[in-house]
């Protein structure tokens, strides 16, 4: 078992034939994610990686009955591209993209949300289930299928996590990046309850960043919902408060966002928190009797 | 992105949103003249920096002479204002505000943002003006009254016709309200705003609302749909080496410790500083390199590190998911020659072909120590920075 993908997902790409597209797309297939097909308008009817390419989202469904779609369209037109993919019934849209106004987010995540789709991303590495199936930017070679779940808001912190639960010998079941933008198609409570509910998942690492408030957040549903153990860790701690402009976003926010808050809250959930990254490894040794 | 306050002004009344006629000026002559254009006896001078708390900091002056005006100019133009919201050194000023005074009754409080946890825009109203504002929002969050906008149908009159019911407002001011909420609304979503925020908004003696001030941050992702935002971009109000670095697209922010960090990603290279610290360093910068750390952008980041002149070691971090650490150390070899860095430099480098990148740094013959771990990278560093603090 795991979460959101498995080795019977079948993955088209959209912006497939471009030069990221393209690039990972090659190496999703070599690491055996079942690519069915891509996305480019105006190349409908070529071949390009062996595999159909289509003009619209909706003809590569009919075709290919695809669950989930990845995105590597650039910020500009991945509104349209989310709304394409949600509209023709792909249930699984991983958006790799980033720099995608907030705006364009607000709009998409909502219908999303109106229509069922699971959004991952956007500004996110994507979605692996370890030796099944890869959606995304993520080295493939650093994973070893296992019992951990990896939940994080940043690219390259998800690898320091994934490599430590390798180098321990933990493996991983599922690694989410939900991404670091203001609006992600889903947050840290939605894939905790997923890994709750998955049997092969044993612990969680839930890997934050300072600003906004989806930390504490996530603390009070692992207090209330989540039995498996938990190893939080926070980035930026010694990041300096921004310049401000005005009041709105300290109102907003209540005060909370700042690392300190965010590892109080987590602590407070019963969470194991670690204040430095190289400890990810040894708090799950911890926490587990691994 | 920020406005200034003269910008914002500017972009409400074109929404037809009812603002003080004004004119920003650049030198005490121009400050003079424009109290004659503007017409009346008394006037509101306001230095125009990217940062709140301005009255407090003696950038805002009631004044009714053209000789007064002409003096608070030419006491701010060139210097720097500092304020609560300001770093020490202050926001310097470029530009003057010169507008009519308003007669004021009452101070109202109007802001509006993205919020992430309702994904929604909320509007947020309070008849607690002011500067106080965010302890009103602490103490008694009650006061603050809220309106959030379905990103799909956008903002309603009723919306704004509540919040002025529940402002407590009356008779023609609940349809100026209701008018300004929509115009707001309207200029959030049409200009791809952040933030947007007038405090206070007033009601003038004779009962008509009226925005005193204003600010607006802009999403940056936007930036490219908004070539009207595009041309008020005022660099002078960023830190210039975080301006250089935006040309390269690595996003650098000047800290106040003396380990140059160089790192990939925005989230690991917060916890590379933060690690550095937990060894008893402290970190001179964040620096993102982004995802692809090519020679150029690499040889870039270590000159912007090294105009720091606290920099006394550098730590590079890189954890190469699809790029090659080969690649990398090649990079910082050549970025280290090209450079001439006389201070130490320690590089981890981890993933794919880490291996071969760490050979490739130790046949170099440079002083570059190779670190094995991110924690020995950090005691390394720390080290080398001359110990501890």
């Amino acid at each position: 078992m795991s979460i959101l993908v498995n080795k019977d997902t079948k993955v088209i790409c959209q912006g497939f034939t471009g030069s990221q597209g393209t690039f990972h797309s090659e190496q999703a297939i070599k690491y055996g994610t079942q690519m069915v097909g891509g996305v480019t308008p105006g190349k409908g009817g070529q071949v390009h990686l062996e595999l159909p390419v289509f003009n619209t989202v909706q003809e590569a469904y009919e075709a290919t009955a695809a669950d989930a779609s990845v995105i590597y369209v650039p910020a500009p037109f991945c509104k349209d591209s989310i709304l394409e993919a949600a509209e023709a019934g792909i249930k699984l849209i991983v958006c790799i993209t980033e720099g995608i106004p907030t705006l364009d987010m607000l709009v998409a995540k909502e219908k999303c949300d109106q229509l069922g789709v699971r959004l991952i991303g956007p500004n996110c590495p994507g979605v692996i289930t370890p030796g099944e199936c890869k959606i995304g930017i993520m080295p493939g070679h650093i994973h070893l299928p296992g019992k951990v779940g990896i939940v994080s808001r940043s690219g390259t912190l998800t690898y320091e996590a994934v490599k430590q639960t390798t180098d321990h010998s933990f493996g991983q079941s599922s690694c989410v990046g939900i991404g670091g933008d203001p609006i992600p198609g889903s947050n840290f409570i939605d894939i905790l309850a997923m890994f709750e509910a998955d049997p092969a998942t044993e612990a969680i690492v839930m890997i934050g960043e300072i600003g906004g408030t989806a930390e504490e957040e996530a603390a009070a549903f692992i207090k209330a919902n989540v039995s498996k153990p938990v190893v939080a860790y926070i980035a930026g701690v010694t990041a300096p408060p921004g310049k401000r402009m005005g009041h709105a976003g300290a109102i907003i926010s209540g005060g909370k966002g700042t690392a300190d808050e965010k590892f109080a809250a987590l602590q407070d959930a019963g969470v194991k928190t670690v204040r430095s990254l190289a400890d990810i490894g040894a708090g799950l040794s911890e926490i587990t009797g691994w | 992105m920020n406005l200034h306050e003269y910008q914002a002004k500017q972009l409400f009344a074109e929404y037809g949103l009812p603002v003080s006629s004004g004119k920003a000026v650049d030198t005490p002559e121009q400050a003079a003249a424009a109290t004659a254009e503007i017409g009346g006896d008394k006037w509101v001078v306001k230095a125009q920096v990217h940062a709140g708390g301005r009255g407090k900091a003696g950038g805002v002056k009631l004044v009714d002479s053209a000789e007064e005006a002409s003096a608070f100019a030419e006491q701010w133009l060139g210097k720097n204002l500092v304020t609560y919201q300001t770093d020490a050194n202050g926001q310097p000023v470029s530009k003057i505000l010169v507008e009519t005074c308003t007669d004021i009754d009452q101070e109202l409080y109007l802001g509006a943002v993205v919020d992430r946890s309702t994904r929604r825009i909320v509007f947020m109203a309070s008849v607690e003006g002011g500067v106080e504002i965010e302890k009103v929002a602490a103490e008694t969050p009650e006061k603050i009254l809220k309106a959030t906008i379905d990103p799909l149908t956008g903002a309603q009159p009723y919306q704004g016709r509540d919040l002025a019911f529940r402002l407590g407002l009356e008779g023609a001011q609940i349809k100026q309200f209701t008018q300004l909420f929509l115009g707001l609304a309207k200029l959030f979503q049409e200009l791809d705003l952040a933030l947007l925020e007038i405090n206070p908004l007033v009601i003038t003696t004779e009962g008509n609302l009226h925005c005193l001030d204003g600010k607006i941050n802009v999403d940056g992702n936007a930036m490219y749909r908004q070539p009207k935002l595009q041309a008020m971009h005022d660099p002078s109000q960023e830190d210039e080496r975080e301006a250089q670095a935006a040309e390269w697209e690595l996003n650098y922010v000047a800290l106040d410790g003396n380990i140059g960090c160089m790192v990939n990603g925005a989230g690991l290279a917060m916890g590379t500083m933060d690690i550095v610290q937990l060894h008893g360093g402290s970190p001179a910068n964040f620096l993102d390199v982004g995802g692809g750390a090519t020679k150029e952008r690499v040889t870039e980041a270590f000159k912007i590190i090294l105009s720091d002149e606290n920099v006394a070691a550098v730590l590079v971090n890189i954890f190469g998911g699809i790029v090659r650490c080969d690649l990398i150390a090649e990079g910082v070899i050549g970025a280290v020659e090209e450079v001439g860095v006389e201070v130490p430099v320690v590089v981890r480098l981890e993933g794919n072909n880490a291996e071969l990148g760490r050979e490739v740094l130790e046949k170099s013959g440079l002083n570059i120590i190779a670190a094995n771990s991110l924690s020995d990278a950090a005691e390394k560093v720390v080290g080398a920075a001359g110990g501890a603090a």
